[in-house]
């Protein structure tokens, strides 16, 4: 039996705290959670890939975090620190010289060398792989003869001729350009190392994936069921695991698996639906998890159509669009409204930097939407199906459109999830469209050169100052120098109002009883999963 | 009785091609790129789609796609999904879930709906038939997820009676409640055919004519009634196998098992036709399994009927 302290005082929440009593006092019958092994269960949706570069799912992220040790590590405040390098060092933010710790080893005794990091990445960066996250290694030079223009030709090369293993602790990388964000970039999972015997046999590693972190897999990958880990004897860096082990199961619904956490049959879930919070917040009392994330939600313009070329235009939609009201509605006020074109869990937030144009103000945005000489013909609102609140939100937006701004033909455009980018991609949308990023990696050149530079950008919008102070960024010598150029960037980014930002997303998770110390990151690095401890 | 069984097999030879080619056509006729969708909202460079629909033969016609999926087909190879693991591999894991789940479910219709169908349909007018009637009629009405939820809160949450979710538990704990979700609805219509059914046969001559040469009243019900009056409910029951194989998506989705209805739902949604026809082909061989043996069930139960 499990002692049951009090769910909380709340004299409305008197039958479900009964309830729950009696199913906590009586989840020791049966239930994988209550083992009492020291092991705990998280649930989550079931993984893509388990080959590290080969996926950019973060349900992939969940257990690869777990596998592998990069490079660099995340703190928990988002900089990057040395985890399987002892240093990464460069004089000229080009020529990187990467020391590998000795000493370290995959799961199935191999050494990890320079060489592991060296032929993982060429692997993932060669074209005819077609790996998820080949592109996250453009910034290495010789990238492109592994990626030709024309589909059809093969490639020149099968390296990347910017990777160098000197000897087995020191990797010499050299970058296409200048890049002060690479350390950073290291935390991303893609980075991770391969043994020899993984890249000679990839389709068993995907069932059995030998990684030089933490835990190491218990048994093969139950697809669509479950991934055991469990500490790995022969692990000897900083990330030692406080328990026995952790099983990540899959949920193909959210509902289920927060059924599942009540009834004691899981300990963590990163994600309670929207429509249960406020019930689980009740239930939950102190085991509710409240966390930051790194996601936010944007409307895009498709500038390359004339009828939103104008600044003004765009600038006044984004004043009448009542942020704090929205997220009252949608979102039970847990996400936060836009102040900045970022997070502000990103080191180099600027508090307010949108300033007015991310305020509500219906009069201003007239003005300005008069100035600018209004708006003639259909107004198309585009956002996809995924999610049921992004109609909701998309609605309100149209009503205060039409209300303050006077535009009254609007039409909605809810397109498939499995279209939505395709569409992006070919340019065919003919008006505003939801979009949202997630960090790669907490630094603010992630979310603006992808976002807003010219090479990446949806909305057709290309300014040459804007490229240039990303481009002086990248080169900067230290912090404070590159994140002055980023956020002259942004300014542009701001006033030109390409694209709007909305709000920063905010996650809702719970635990059991059985488990302590739960830490979920609002970054690549997610739930700290050798940080748990198990009653 | 065996050329009959062989034409039915031979019969079934163009169905198989037909089914598959539609469902092959409507998968490659629903809208979007399901390269695109996989990797979301992160850059992809245009190399990495293109190499990737070469691999999936998404740049070919529909009938050379086609084509080449049934030239594996017929090497034994059911293809791969677009994440590059084996529909085979996929489907046999699956498989086993789908099975015990509809199984369960069919077990507990066929029981518990003849049960109580012969319940109200001896006790015609009376409050028992009432009972059946106004019981089986309110959980037709209901809509599956909601009895679905409900009984996972219920006996899985509060009472718990059963898991509330998952496979962890095995056959049967796990699939009881998710099979008593399931069979629900089947069973409603298996009591109600019952009844009415033999309700009829009770009426007719030659059963007056069974008690007046002074058989016993279970003898009279139990041959002479009961066997012809479940011609329409095995019918039933054998189409409703089928449904149940392929139809579980929302049940499983509820509860949380990895069946065959979850995935032919998700590959829809990925646009993974080699992972739908797949899936579904097996789906047409068990219905076409399953009404032959409906239709040689027929002679065994009712003398009257004869195989040409």
């Amino acid at each position: 039996m499990i002692g049951q302290r009090g769910v909380n005082g709340r004299a409305g929440a008197g039958l479900a705290a009964v309830l729950l009593a009696a199913s906590l006092g009586l989840s020791a019958c049966g239930g994988a959670a209550a083992s009492g092994d020291g092991t705990f269960v998280v649930g989550h949706s079931e993984p893509d890939h388990l080959v590290p570069a080969n996926t950019t799912s973060s349900y992939s992220f969940d257990v690869l975090g777990g596998l592998f040790d990069n490079l660099m590590t995340l703190t928990r405040d988002g900089r990057p620190v040395p985890l399987a390098a002892a240093s990464v060092d460069s004089d000229d933010q080009r020529h990187w010289t990467i020391k590998v710790k000795p000493g370290q080893k995959f799961h199935n005794g191999e050494p990890v060398t320079a060489q592991s990091f060296a032929d993982a990445w060429n692997n993932a960066a060669y074209g005819p792989n077609a790996y998820a996250a080949n592109s996250y290694f453009a910034y290495i030079e010789g990238y492109d003869a592994l990626n030709p223009e024309d589909e059809n030709a093969a490639p020149r090369e099968k390296t990347l001729s910017g990777l160098e293993a000197v000897d087995a602790t020191t990797l010499e990388v050299t970058l296409t350009d200048p890049f002060r964000q690479f350390p950073l970039l290291l935390t991303y999972p893609a980075f991770a190392p391969m043994p020899k015997a993984g890249l000679a046999d990839l389709k068993a590693f995907e069932e059995h994936p030998i990684g030089n972190g933490p835990y190491m897999m218990s048994g093969h990958w139950e697809r669509n069921r479950q991934i055991k880990l469990v500490p790995f004897p022969g692990y000897a860096g900083p990330r030692k695991p406080k328990n026995k082990g952790v099983t990540w199961k899959s949920y193909s619904g959210a509902e289920t698996a927060y059924t599942d956490l009540r009834a004691g049959r899981i300990d963590v879930l990163q994600t309670i639906p929207a429509a249960k919070v406020p019930e689980a917040k009740r239930v939950l009392g102190d085991r509710f998890l409240s966390r930051e994330m790194s996601t936010m939600d944007y409307l895009g313009f498709p500038v390359f159509d004339e009828r939103f070329a104008d600044p003004r235009l765009r600038r006044a939609i984004s004043m009448v669009i009542d942020r704090k009201g929205i997220n009252k509605a949608v979102y039970n006020g847990t996400y936060r409204p836009a102040d900045s074109l970022l997070p502000s869990t990103i080191p180099g937030h600027r508090p307010n930097a949108c300033g007015e144009a991310c305020t509500y103000d219906p009069a201003k945005a007239k003005k300005l939407f008069d100035e600018a000489g209004g708006f003639a013909g259909t107004l198309e609102l585009y956002f996809s199906n995924s999610q049921p609140t992004y109609e909701q939100w998309m609605r309100i937006v149209a009503n205060s459109i039409r209300d303050n701004l006077g535009v009254q033909d609007i039409r909605f455009r809810e397109v498939p999830a499995s279209e939505y980018f395709s569409m992006l991609r070919a340019r065919e949308e003919k008006g505003p469209y939801r979009q949202n990023w997630e960090a790669d990696y907490p630094s603010p050149q992630n979310y603006l050169e992808n976002m807003w530079g010219s090479e990446g950008n949806r909305m057709g919008w290309k300014n040459e100052e804007f490229d240039e102070l990303i481009a002086k960024g990248n080169r900067a010598a230290d912090r404070a120098a590159a994140l002055k150029h980023y956020h002259a960037a942004e300014d542009i980014a701001i006033r030109e109002m390409p694209m709007i930002p909305l709000w920063t997303w905010a996650g809702q998770g719970g635990r059991s009883e059985r488990v302590g110390n739960v830490t979920i990151t609002p970054f690549s690095t997610g739930l700290l999963a050798t940080e748990v401890t198990v009653r | 009785m065996w050329r009959y069984t062989l034409r039915r097999i031979l019969q079934a030879v163009p169905v198989f091609f037909g089914t598959t080619l539609l469902i092959y056509a409507m998968v490659f006729a629903l809208p979007g790129d399901p390269i695109q969708a996989l990797a979301g909202n992160k850059p992809v460079p245009d190399n990495v789609l293109h190499t990737l629909r070469e691999r999936y033969n998404l740049n070919d016609p529909l009938l050379v796609q086609y084509g080449k999926y049934m030239w594996g087909l017929l090497h034994g190879d059911l293809g791969e999904n677009y994440t590059g693991q084996s529909v085979s591999d996929m489907l046999a894991g699956r498989w086993p879930v789908t099975a015990r789940l509809a199984v369960t479910a069919w077990i507990f219709e066929l029981v518990v709906g003849i049960v109580l169908g012969v319940w109200a349909g001896l006790r015609r007018g009376r409050l028992a038939d009432t009972l059946v009637l106004g019981g089986t009629t309110l959980v037709i009405a209901v809509p599956v997820f909601v009895l679905g939820y409900t009984a996972q809160l219920v006996f899985g949450l509060h009472w718990r009676i059963f898991p509330t979710a998952g496979v962890d538990d095995g056959w049967p704990v796990s699939y009881l409640l998710p099979g008593i979700v399931l069979g629900a609805f089947g069973l409603s219509y298996v009591a109600r055919l019952t009844r009415t059914s033999l309700a009829e046969n009770l009426r007719a001559d030659y059963v007056r004519t069974a008690h007046a040469k002074g058989l016993r009243r279970a003898r009279v019900i139990g041959r002479h009634t009961l066997r012809n009056s479940l011609i329409p409910v095995v019918t039933y029951l054998g189409v409703d196998f089928g449904a149940l194989m392929g139809g579980a998506i929302v049940t499983e989705g509820i509860f949380n098992l990895p069946g065959i209805g979850q995935q032919v739902f998700q590959s829809i949604q990925l646009k993974e036709g080699p992972v739908v026809v797949g899936a579904v082909t097996v789906l047409v061989l068990i219905f076409l399994l399953v009404n032959l043996l409906v239709d040689l069930l027929y002679g065994l139960l009712d003398p009257r009927i004869r195989y040409e």
